[in-house]
């Protein structure tokens, strides 16, 4: 089977063209490593990054945004998506922290992707000096 | 009124503004000050929560949060004085900014140097021509990107996004798996606006339609919005009559295009570019005003954050040669011209001894291959061959431009070779 696919690794966007030969997955119109990567887990397994937010309290904000350490398959991240609506954390959080851990039994972690302090963080009102 | 005197302050604290602030002081400039209106650092970068952040800079797809963590926490690491909540109210010719926050009330500071970095705002619907109702419901894409991503609001249930800009797709994805229906995208051109990698990953994946030539031309509902008309348009862009049909949403979504934020700088006589809708400018990316500079979407729109930060140190650089009083002839300048196949090059104009010299532009019409050339005078200094061009892809290349002659950037169409 011939599949065409655009890359979306990068802007870029190379047109792939992939196909099976003897057990054989073969890429071309692709311009770097990252492209061929891509075009073969395309035509295999098509994976997305899972960005979204978790319920915060106490932060500066309602909502703390996460992202996944790793690209999900995508006909998982439904599931990822619904567990990540139950998650609830309190301020204060660092970027990277921790958030899901092996989410959904994907072996991808879902960690803060900013830094958020509490609302009544004596640093939040800060005359910052000139 | 309180005063203060500083080398360099950059107004806005956005990805052009943290870049321009640390590189400033990572080359030297001692009293430097960071004025943001928000309540925290980051920009627009705080609410795209989305990745493909820092491809460039730092080989890997963050998100927006990720990518402006990394300059705020480098912004605290090297101590740079900021202060949040403080919007800049007026800044003059010979640099002073007026400025105020609820702490000190009003400021005045005098600068020998600023950087502008204010970013862009949205379209409105105003600016659109959308006629009908004006009932609740009708909001900007960037508008929903915060309530979705930052308050924790959902707008509506049954959404119809106008514009196939990356802001319009980005979007449309993120209302997607937030539960929102999204009936369809209607983009007024015959060509998507947005990059292609947005195209499959934002529409393709989730089977959202994409309506190019079409356009939407009134609003319905008197509270809230209840449906929209969309209509196709013809090669004069004008609505196709019997072609109108209802959509039923309510939520409108507008993604038509982003302008950049300059009011103060036109009051301090800034010359603008009217094909960028910022000041013209020069290799160091100074404006018109000697020592005052611009930086990120207030210069130009770039699509890439990369190349925002990226000009947002070449105004660092070229603030901190002010400082050191080197000015490059400013009498001198010669014009860049914009030549086949480009819409507009930014810097618009260099000094004869401009030296190595990044140059930003975009493609007028889509093309498979094109050589990337640059001329001074008759004389080839750059050339390329870059493929896949499209007007929603900025391009940039890198080319020592010193000498007398004027500058020409085209996209030559190759002869065909063998
Ligand atoms: C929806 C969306 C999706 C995007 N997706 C991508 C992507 O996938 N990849 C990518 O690389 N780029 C993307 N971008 C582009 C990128 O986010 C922007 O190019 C970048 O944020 C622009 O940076 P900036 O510093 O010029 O402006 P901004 O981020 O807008 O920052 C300007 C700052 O100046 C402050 N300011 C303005 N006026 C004043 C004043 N008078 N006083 C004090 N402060 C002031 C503002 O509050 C703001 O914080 C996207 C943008 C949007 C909107």
């Amino acid at each position: 089977m011939k599949k065409e696919i655009i890359c979306i690794v990068c802007p870029n966007s190379c047109r792939l063209t992939v196909s099976e030969q003897n057990g054989e997955i073969i890429v071309s119109g692709h311009e770097c490593r990252r492209g061929l990567e891509h075009g073969i887990s395309e035509y295999r397994d098509p994976r997305r990054m899972l960005t979204s937010t978790v319920a915060i309290d106490g932060g500066t904000l309602p909502r703390l945004p996460v992202i996944s350490t790793a690209e999900i398959p995508r006909d998982k991240l439904r599931g990822c998506l619904e567990a990540l609506y139950m998650v609830r954390v309190r301020a204060p959080v660092k970027g990277g922290d921790l958030i899901v851990e092996d989410i959904c039994g994907t072996g991808v972690d879902i960690v803060a992707s900013r830094s958020m302090s509490r609302t009544d963080d004596p640093q939040n009102d800060k005359e910052a000096s000139g | 009124m309180k005063r203060l005197d500083l080398d360099l302050v950059v107004i806005g604290g956005g990805p052009a503004g943290l870049a321009a602030a640390l590189k400033a002081k990572e080359l030297g400039a001692e009293k430097v000050l960071l004025l943001e209106r928000n309540t925290e650092l980051g920009g627009i970068l705080q609410q795209c929560i989305h990745d493909g952040f820092g491809i460039h800079r730092f080989n890997k797809r963050l998100s927006g949060n990720q990518y402006a963590q990394l300059f705020i926490d480098e912004v605290e690491r090297m101590d740079i004085a900021v202060k949040l909540d403080t919007m800049v109210l007026e800044i003059t010719a010979d640099k002073k900014v007026y400025a105020c926050n609820k702490h000190e009330g009003m400021l005045e500071i005098n600068s020998k140097a600023l950087i502008l970095a204010m970013g862009c705002r949205e379209r409105t619907a105003s600016q659109v021509l959308i006629h009908g109702e004006r009932p609740a419901g009708v909001l900007t894409a960037g508008a929903v990107q915060r309530y979705i991503n930052m308050e924790g609001y959902l707008p509506g249930s049954k959404a119809v996004i106008l514009g196939s800009g990356d802001i319009g797709l980005i979007m449309a994805r993120r209302m997607t798996l937030e539960g929102l229906s999204v009936q369809g995208v209607y983009e007024v051109m015959p060509d998507p606006g947005g990059l292609t990698r947005n195209l499959v990953q934002c529409l393709d994946d989730f089977g959202i339609p994409l309506h190019l030539s079409t356009t939407v031309t009134a609003v319905h509902g008197r509270k809230r919005v209840e449906a929209v008309t969309v209509a196709q348009v013809n090669e004069a862009m004008s609505p196709v009559a019997g072609t109108e049909r209802q959509v039923e949403c309510d939520l409108l979504v507008l993604a038509v295009g982003l302008i950049p934020e300059n009011e103060l700088s036109r009051a301090a006589g800034v010359e603008m570019d009217p094909r960028t809708g910022g000041p013209l400018l020069d290799e160091n990316f100074m404006t018109s005003i000697p020592g005052i500079f611009a930086a990120g979407n207030v210069a130009v729109v770039f699509d890439l954050v990369d190349h925002v930060s990226q000009s947002g140190e070449i105004a660092a650089a070229g603030a901190v040669d002010y400082l050191a009083g080197k000015p490059k002839g400013v009498e001198s300048y010669r014009p860049v011209r914009a030549g086949e196949n480009v819409s507009f090059v930014v810097p618009q104009r260099l000094n004869r001894e401009c030296g190595l010299t990044t140059f930003f532009l975009r493609v007028k019409k889509p093309e498979k291959v094109a050589a990337l050339s640059c001329y001074t005078g008759q004389k080839q200094i750059f050339k390329k061959r870059r493929r896949y061009l499209a007007p929603p892809e900025m391009l940039t290349f890198t080319a020592n431009a010193s000498g007398a002659k004027g500058i020409t950037v085209a996209l030559e169409k190759e002869a065909s070779r063998r």
